[in-house]
């Protein structure tokens, strides 16, 4: 049996990172936690801005050193609610269509993002997808600490954990299939038989046309 | 005595200019070659508005459209995609004429559930400014993209199943149109293959209906394509297309247009070489230098860029088997010229023109289907070309896909083919799951790329032309590659071309070529009785 490897921000749905990271700011426990939180985000964004640039990796961290301080009863509570505003309401038109459709082929699904799990399992469930590989905060004592835990899924560590994952389930890397809209997202495309970029930037897109994948336009879809 | 389309080359002729893709290329053919070339375009009628209307208050088997009408009730209004005709036809097309006069009268009577798709079965979608040109403003503002849309053969619960024929052939079509109380299905009859039970038994199908009638087994037994009563396909979607008008009330509107390909600037471009005047010849001459200079971009362009001044020969209503005939007949005496004597050597131009590369480039698969495909095909009666014989044709081949159009033959061509050539080999090892890739098909539904299964349609549509002919060479590819992977000889000219060709072929060979484009298609007889590996299939009445 193969298997599909989908990417999420940009590729299924519209939103990125910071948008349900900035959702869980806005809804703290008092308008001053929130006002808090966003000041000091605020203060972090040229640093994120250039992290951005520079390494994946690094401003995922710098982006969930965020949730620090928040309670883990309410990161899971708020989850469902972000998922649902944030999230599903920024579904492309065609990603539901797509997933199903690798399911009806008998494909195993698995959402390969750099955002954190339990709200990608909230869109995994809601998608049918059979398993998720993400981010995870680290809790300490019911509380987040702010960091995440090891391995930080972006860039390359994406296509390590792809492999690990199809040789953990019996799945020939030859025949699965990755699906995504970022360039940073190349090496985990290149190790599967069928890569797609799905609303590619530029740079994928490019690159994508070299190498005759296919293209993907959810984004456009009726 | 030889028809007038046929020429006799002797050893004063002029070289033939044929074209090589998207270019046009002096060749001298031997003393004793047969020519044949287009007739001139019929002429078109005076009044086509006029001959609309007629046709559908008095159509072939049926009640006029009129009768067929009443308020409140659900119509679906299906129509030919734009790989009909080619090149695109000058506004307006036909069909914006036709549905102009079915809209209106459907709205005199009451008749506001108006769905129209466009039949592209596993084709590609239409982009909006191509539904545009062919539907026309009025039209398309009004009903585009909820009312008016593309045929998605892939949408989840789209299709319906109707029932499956006594030869075991799936129907399902499309949902709207099978749960519509009457679908006009409006068609532009390029070629003798179109219409009929295709339009809606192929255009508003699936790949579960198309695989029983697209594989290589049933592409075998087709002598020809253009010739229904002898092709084993349109038997197969005949029967179909039977058991879809039992269960659906189908009105269908045939239309047939002359081939006046090219304006009549460029008349020349269809005429024997030597009844050229001066003036034609310096325009030829031109013609042929600015395409040699032209970067090929500027090519392609000035093929999409200008469409045909078609004329409109013929408007058939009625039921579709009856309306058919008609069209037939009309397409037949457009196209057919009689010849005797099948050959030993065929020769042919490949034009960047075919149904599937509308706005994209002539990839190599689709120079396989022109070569192999259509202009093999090009016959009624027996093929143009002795069992065993060969065909030249002039393409450069070269190794360029368009990304978007054709995302699925890309692999096709460079993975599955250096695996097999073998046709039934790729159908039953390759076809079902490459078919289902889930890329390909969304980029078929949401894009505008083939579905994943044409590329094995366009392989298998060659079929009938490779267990045919015994050696196909082709003149002026730009590599080796792609001919090898067809399976093809190369030469750098045609009279290298003609030697290879001439070793296995009879001392004095029979070398026929077609002066092709425009259109047209040969009524051959052969010198002695047709030896076919299968018979024909008949369909019974």
């Amino acid at each position: 049996m193969a298997a599909s490897y989908f990417d999420v921000d940009g590729t299924l749905v519209r939103t990125n990172l910071v948008h349900p990271t900035v959702y869980y700011m806005m809804h703290q426990q008092t308008p001053i936690h929130s006002l808090a939180k966003i000041g000091a985000a605020a203060l972090k964004a040229p640093w994120l801005a250039l992290a951005e640039l520079q390494d994946r990796r690094v401003f995922n961290e710098m982006l969930f050193a965020s949730y620090g301080g928040m309670s883990e009863d309410r990161l899971l509570t708020l989850a469902e609610e972000t998922f649902e505003r944030v999230i599903k309401a920024n579904l492309f038109p065609g990603s539901r269509d797509l997933v199903r459709s690798c399911i009806d082929k008998g494909q195993d699904v698995v959402i390969v993002s750099g955002a954190l799990d339990f709200l990608m399992d909230h869109l995994a469930r809601y998608l049918g997808a059979t398993g998720v590989i993400a981010n995870k905060l680290e809790i300490k004592d019911r509380m987040a600490t702010g960091k995440l835990l090891r391995p930080v899924v972006a860039g390359p560590e994406k296509a390590r954990l792809v492999r690990e994952h199809a040789r953990a389930h019996g799945h020939n890397l030859d025949e699965c299939f990755a699906y995504s809209d970022s360039y940073s997202d190349v090496p985990m495309l290149s190790i599967v038989g069928n890569p797609a970029a799905v609303n590619p930037d530029r740079k994928l897109r490019l690159l994508a046309n070299a190498y005759h994948w296919p293209i993907i336009r959810l984004d456009r879809a009726a | 005595m030889t028809h007038p389309c046929v020429v006799t080359i002797d050893s004063r002729s002029a070289p033939r200019t044929l074209w090589s893709g998207d270019r046009l290329v002096d060749v001298d053919l031997p003393t004793g070659t047969r020519v044949v070339y287009p007739k001139p375009p019929l002429e078109p009628l005076k009044d086509v508005d006029a001959a609309i209307r007629y046709a559908i208050n008095h159509p072939y088997n049926s009640e006029p459209l009129y009768a067929k009408l009443r308020p409140g009730m659900k119509v679906t209004i299906a129509i030919d995609d734009i790989s009909l005709p080619l090149p695109p036809m000058k506004r307006p097309d036909i069909r914006e004429r036709v549905l102009t006069i079915v809209l209106d009268l459907l709205a005199d009577h009451g008749v506001d559930d108006i769905e129209m798709i466009i039949a592209t079965s596993v084709h590609r979608r239409m982009k909006d400014w191509e539904v545009r040109h062919m539907v026309g403003d009025r039209i398309m503002d009004r009903f585009w993209p909820k009312k008016l849309y593309n045929h998605d053969a892939e949408k989840p619960d789209g299709m319906k199943y109707l029932g499956t024929t006594d030869e075991g052939e799936d129907v399902e079509l499309n949902r709207r149109a099978v749960e519509s109380d009457l679908v006009i299905y409006v068609n532009l009859n390029f070629v003798p293959m179109d219409g009929g039970h295709k339009s809606v038994a192929v255009g508003l199908c699936g790949y579960r209906s198309l695989r029983a009638h697209h594989n290589p087994k049933v592409m075998r037994n087709c002598h020809s394509y253009m010739d229904p009563s002898a092709s084993e396909l349109a038997t197969s979607v005949t029967r179909m297309g039977r058991l879809t008008n039992k269960k659906l009330n189908v009105f269908t509107i045939e239309t047939t247009i002359n081939n006046r390909m090219f304006d009549r600037s460029l008349d020349f471009l269809s005429r024997n070489e030597d009844d050229l005047s001066g003036s034609e010849k310096m325009a030829l001459r031109a013609l042929k230098f600015s395409l040699d200079k032209l970067p090929q971009e500027a090519r392609q362009a000035l093929f999409d860029r200008f469409p045909a001044p078609y004329g409109v020969t013929g408007v058939f209503a009625g039921e579709t088997e009856a309306v058919h005939e008609h069209t037939l007949r009309r397409g037949y005496e457009q196209y057919l010229v009689p010849v005797s004597g099948q050959a030993d050597i065929l020769i042919t131009g490949v034009p960047n023109i075919s149904p599937y590369n509308v706005h994209s480039y002539l990839n190599p698969l689709l120079v396989q289907v022109q070569a192999n495909g259509y202009l093999f095909n090009l016959y009624k009666g027996a093929q143009m070309v002795k069992k065993g014989g060969t065909m030249i044709i002039m393409h450069p081949c070269t190794d360029k896909f368009d990304n978007e159009h054709h995302a699925p033959y890309i692999e096709f061509v460079h993975r599955l083919l250096p695996e097999t050539r073998d046709a039934m080999e790729l159908h039953k090892r390759f076809e079902k799951k490459f078919s289902e890739n889930p890329a390909y098909i969304e980029m078929y539904r949401s894009g505008h790329a083939y579905h994943p299964v044409h590329p094995f349609f366009m392989w298998y549509w060659g079929e009938a032309g490779r267990q045919h002919l015994g050696r196909m060479i082709v003149v002026g590819a730009d590599n080796e590659y792609i001919p090898q992977l067809m399976g093809w000889e190369t030469a750098r000219t045609m009279d290298e071309a003609l030697r290879m060709a001439r070793t296995t072929a009879p001392p004095k060979p029979d070398i026929l070529a077609l002066h092709i484009a425009p259109m047209m298609m040969v009524e051959m007889t052969a010198d002695k009785p047709r030896h076919a590996t299968t018979d024909p299939p008949r369909l019974a009445p």
